[in-house]
């Protein structure tokens, strides 16, 4: 998620139309980016470096915060071929153990 | 790369991005574009090509290092410069041409132009909206890292000539060391009069100029462009 100092025009976009379509509650809207993540695997470093690589590569800390999550096979939209197809050839046993990422403001991870 | 090529006393060459030494060349130059797709964040992912391990370490050295639009992204994100550049305050792509403002006299980067000189230079970025926290701000004015600003036709610094949000209106900066300079303008589309401004050169020219000085004795520069 962007931090809150960093301007984000398109939640303000969003917002407004919220407003627009009958919502004038709505008071903020931020925009942020979910990803999920299949690995395989539990090693113990597992999570440390997926959070070395949430830091380097996949946030950039001085405009985003993220969150890492761990989630169920099943909650994920890997292992939901209605939402998203599954890649093909991928071992039962990876998606079983997927990792989700997810990044939120305020936080922490 | 023509840009600099058609400047007396410079060649560059192109550097691919998986090979890994820049160490016959006196000054990089990494160009706009967009990398990777712009995918994640821009610059995000360019920011890890082979090549960059080079560039952080000459850049680390004291070598001029040049970054235009999507040069600057990636410096950014490399950490050799601050801040970050996000999205346009309007949403929109924006292709324009604009002024800057020369802010600092003692750069290397902009030895041929004084402090008060006005560029126009072209812009097309969606993504150059340049931000930092306060304290960073608060460093890189007391720095004079701030190379240059937006400023509209007579020089002044507005809310209206500035063309995507940046923090203060700035354009571009220097690294602490004064040798890594970040723009989201693009000198080298404006490096010829038949281009509708050759105020770009000025700033190749300060480089050469940089270079040249910085020896005991003068000989044809080298400037290394990446891809």
């Amino acid at each position: 998620m962007p931090k809150a100092a960093v301007l984000d025009p398109q939640g303000n976009a969003v917002r407004d139309a919220m407003r627009h379509l009958g919502m004038p509650e709505v008071r903020r809207v931020r925009i942020g980016k979910y990803m999920e993540i299949d690995v395989d695997g539990k090693n113990g470093d597992l999570e440390a470096r997926l959070h070395g690589l949430c830091h380097d590569l996949l946030s950039n800390p001085v405009i985003e915060d993220y969150e890492l999550q761990r989630l169920e096979a099943e909650d994920s939209t890997f292992a939901n071929p209605r939402s998203h197809s599954a890649p093909a050839g991928q071992p039962a046993t990876a998606r079983q153990r997927g990792v989700g990422s997810r990044k939120q403001k305020g936080r922490g991870a | 790369m023509a840009a600099i090529n058609g400047i007396g006393g410079l060649s560059a060459e192109y550097v691919w991005h998986k090979q890994t030494s820049l160490h016959s060349f006196d000054a990089i130059v990494l160009p706009g574009g967009f990398a990777y797709g712009d995918y994640l964040r821009c610059g995000a992912i360019a920011r890890f090509s082979p090549i960059m391990k080079a560039v952080i370490s000459d850049a680390r050295e004291g070598k001029l290092v040049l970054g235009t639009c999507n040069g600057f992204q990636v410096l950014c994100e490399a950490g050799l410069l601050p801040g970050a550049l996000v999205r346009n305050r309007s949403l929109r792509f924006v292709c324009d041409m604009v002024t800057t403002r020369v802010e600092v006299d003692d750069s290397p980067f902009t030895r041929d132009c004084p402090k008060g000189t006005l560029l126009r230079l072209p812009i097309a970025h969606g993504e150059g909206c340049f931000f930092v926290d306060t304290k960073t701000l608060r460093n890189l004015n007391a720095n004079q890292q701030v190379i240059m600003r937006y400023a509209d036709r007579r020089g002044r610094i507005v809310p209206e000539a500035n063309p995507n949000g940046s923090i203060e209106n700035i354009a571009g900066i220097c690294n602490r060391e004064r040798n890594v300079f970040g723009l989201m303008p693009h000198p080298d589309r404006a490096s010829d009069p038949r281009l509708g401004s050759a105020d770009g050169a000025k700033i190749f020219r300060s480089m050469m100029q940089a270079i040249s000085t910085t020896r005991a004795t003068v000989v044809p520069e080298h400037v290394k462009q990446v891809a």
